[in-house]
């Protein structure tokens, strides 16, 4: 009986090998995850790092050359006055299709989660993911043409003589243009179009979360509908606003075909890396305009787990 | 990532430029075709008629010589050079941003033109160009060239504007209203250059000689005219497809613009013309060169010796609104090209071009604003 307790080794290499895997998990648990770990330190982390260490680089003024040294030079550059509007440019444009994507967001979540039920709920998913089918390029040409001088909406606002408000719309400094096409309000309502369902998705699920007895048993403890949003419903679903948030400001930051097609020419950050890193050969001050972004999400994540959003993705 | 990638190749294309050019041997006499050929070519430049049937310069090639051709396309002159130093290509298509850049990089070989029975056909002007011959050695082979033409709105201009001061300085266009909003730049730092241009006619005293070749104070009054010139553009073009639109939705009616805008605007009836102005006008011209490296050189130089005796001159210069190398291409019915066709395209203003080349702070006067310079500087007249 007690010979048999301990089996001799098995015949074949496959098989001595699939044995002294099982008697060793740990060593399984390492194969397993090195494929990973390997992906995210060399492919993922290594790449940031060799970002990184260009950004520390400068670029020879008289040759044009990167100099392989030590300096933050770069860094300054990017607080002169035009490289600064850029970054602010895109941050506030950031911030605000963010702000707008949670105002539009959240009513529609609001309804797809406590209403919408059977077909309704499936007209819904429908409806929020069917703009994610399409490309995203015919998206924002088809918005071009909406958005243009001679386009669908202009024509729209004439046909209901309404052109004076348009008018007066575009007039505003900063924000009007000579169309909307061509102006950052137009910049503007693409972003928060394409970036919409990023929003939408994170919020639903977190209101989906929230026990309607909750909401119930304040209405029955006296508090009124405005009372019951601020107290109960928004701060349990604050997660997912934030969850979603850190999409649509995210994308908002690193994206540069939208203000490329739909706008006045001001770059954007994701611009100002393109035409940095390409024939300029500035990829010292291209990796630092790339950095930006990075370290403004790092803050935003931070922030956004503090806030629990990451109980909601 | 892919950033990661596009910037480690500059990286390494910029390391590359640097080094001193390494010495490539000529080919001496042509060998077996070797069956294969692959090209990096701007998009469109290489039709085998799977677009349109009608646009084929591949096919008969192919069968004549063995010579399988394949196509890696590129959207950039950034973007050819990195190709070109990752290797294991044959010929490329280079603009004359990147030629030079090539050939100081060592990662293309002198043609031997004697090998080229037809080089004589190709446009005297083009045959000693400066961005594709280095001391008398020649590393390619003259492909294509355009101007960048200003395009405008026939219906508001019943003349063709003489001058790009209709796109520089604020001014009532001859339908009565103000071109405030209504005129488009390019929105490339190379734009600096056109405005130079304009500046060397009307501003003699800035002595400009050479618009890529700019001095503090001639690079201070480009940029200076470039300012003005932001209140009057809604937008900066950067895509064709763009411009185009513009013109038909937003109400754009003058504009620098490639050919190729003009020919598929008129093309769909739209009210446009083109003209080269007094001032002359920026253009491009590529140039067919050889990798170092080439596994498949027989098959190059016959590629090269096609484009220059066939119908590719000819139907390509339709195709894609440029002018041919080959004059006689306009001309001899190779193709569907006529010598209207080669005009519209700016044949006739050859004279009046200033080639696109990258500036250098390295130039004849000494002491010039180098392009990465126009980079910022232009990024921060677009920022108005």
């Amino acid at each position: 009986m007690t010979d048999h307790a301990i089996f001799p080794p098995r015949a074949g290499l496959v098989a001595r090998g699939v044995d002294w895997v099982i008697r060793h998990p740990r060593m399984f648990t390492f194969l397993m995850i090195l494929p990973i770990v390997l992906w995210l330190g060399i492919v993922y982390i290594g790449a940031l790092i060799a970002l990184l260490m260009q950004s520390f680089f400068s670029i020879d003024e008289f040759s044009g050359v990167v100099k392989h040294e030590f300096t933050l030079s770069t860094y300054a550059e990017l607080l002169r006055p035009s490289n600064f509007d850029i970054i602010a440019r895109t941050v506030v444009m950031a911030g605000s299709v963010t702000l707008a994507s949670a105002v539009l967001a959240f009513p529609i979540a609001y309804f797809a989660a406590r209403y919408a039920r059977g077909k309704w709920k499936a007209l819904f998913y429908i409806g929020v993911m069917l703009p994610l089918w399409s490309s995203y390029l015919v998206k924002v040409y088809a918005w071009k043409l909406v958005l243009a001088k001679e386009g669908i909406l202009n024509w729209v606002f004439a046909k209901l003589h309404l052109t004076w408000a348009l008018d007066g719309i575009l007039s505003l400094p900063v924000i009007g243009g000579n169309s909307l096409s061509v102006s950052y309000l137009g910049t503007f309502i693409v972003f928060v179009y394409i970036w919409l369902p990023y929003m939408i998705i994170p919020v639903q699920a977190s209101l989906e979360r929230v026990p309607g007895p909750l909401l119930e048993a304040a209405s029955d403890l006296g508090a009124t509908p405005r009372q019951s949003f601020r107290m109960v419903l928004f701060p349990l679903a604050l997660p997912g606003i934030v969850a979603g948030s850190i999409f649509t400001f995210s994308l908002t930051l690193g994206d540069y075909i939208i203000p490329q097609i739909i706008g006045s020419g001001r770059l954007f950050i994701g611009q100002a890396v393109y035409t940095q890193q390409g024939t300029a050969g500035n990829i010292p001050l291209a990796a630092a305009f790339t950095v930006v972004p990075i370290v403004l999400m790092g803050f935003y994540l931070w922030g956004a787990r503090k806030m629990g959003a990451f109980d909601a993705l | 990532m892919k950033k990661l990638l596009n910037l480690c190749a500059s990286g390494i294309a910029l390391g590359a430029a640097l080094s001193l050019p390494a010495q490539a041997e000529m080919l001496k006499e042509l060998g077996k075709p070797e069956g294969a050929l692959s090209i990096v070519a701007w998009p469109g430049y290489i039709e085998r008629g799977e677009t349109d049937p009608a646009y084929d310069w591949v096919t008969k090639f192919e069968q004549t010589t063995g010579c399988k051709v394949e196509v890696k396309t590129a959207g950039t002159s950034d973007e050819m050079v990195s190709l070109m130093n990752q290797g294991g290509f044959d010929l490329v298509t280079a603009s004359g941003d990147a030629s030079l850049r090539l050939i100081a990089g060592g990662k293309v070989q002198p043609v031997n033109i004697d090998l080229i029975p037809d080089w004589k056909r190709v446009d005297d002007r083009l045959k000693d160009a400066p961005w594709h011959t280095v001391d008398g050695t020649h590393y390619g082979v003259p492909f294509m060239w355009g101007p960048n033409v200003l395009m405008y709105n026939t219906e508001v201009f019943k003349t063709a504007p003489d001058s790009w001061d209709v796109v520089f300085n604020e001014q009532t266009l001859p339908d009565g209203k103000t071109n405030k909003g209504r005129v488009q730049a390019y929105d490339g730092p190379i734009y600096i250059a056109d405005a130079a241009m304009y500046l060397k006619a009307h501003k003699p005293e800035l002595g400009i000689e050479n618009p890529y070749e700019l001095n503090e104070d001639q690079y201070a009054a480009a940029l200076e005219l470039l300012k003005g010139q932001r209140q009057l553009v809604s937008r900066y073009w950067h895509d064709a497809m763009v411009q185009i639109d513009d013109f038909k939705n937003e109400g754009v009616v003058a504009s620098s613009a490639w050919p190729f805008q003009v020919n598929l605007l008129k093309a769909d009836g739209a009210p446009v013309g083109s003209v080269v102005p007094k001032e002359g006008a920026s253009g491009w011209a590529d140039t067919l060169m050889l990798h170092s490296d080439a596994k498949h050189p027989t098959c190059a130089y016959l590629w090269m010796e096609h484009s220059l005796n066939s119908n590719l001159q000819s139907d390509l210069s339709v195709w894609f609104g440029a002018v041919p190398s080959v004059p006689e291409a306009c001309t001899d019915k190779s193709g569907m090209q006529t010598a209207e066709g080669c005009d519209a395209n700016g044949l006739k203003d050859f004279d009046k071009i200033w080639f696109w080349r990258t500036p250098t702070s390295k130039c004849e006067a000494g002491g010039c604003v180098p392009y990465h310079r126009w980079v910022s500087d232009y990024i921060a007249v677009m920022g108005g």
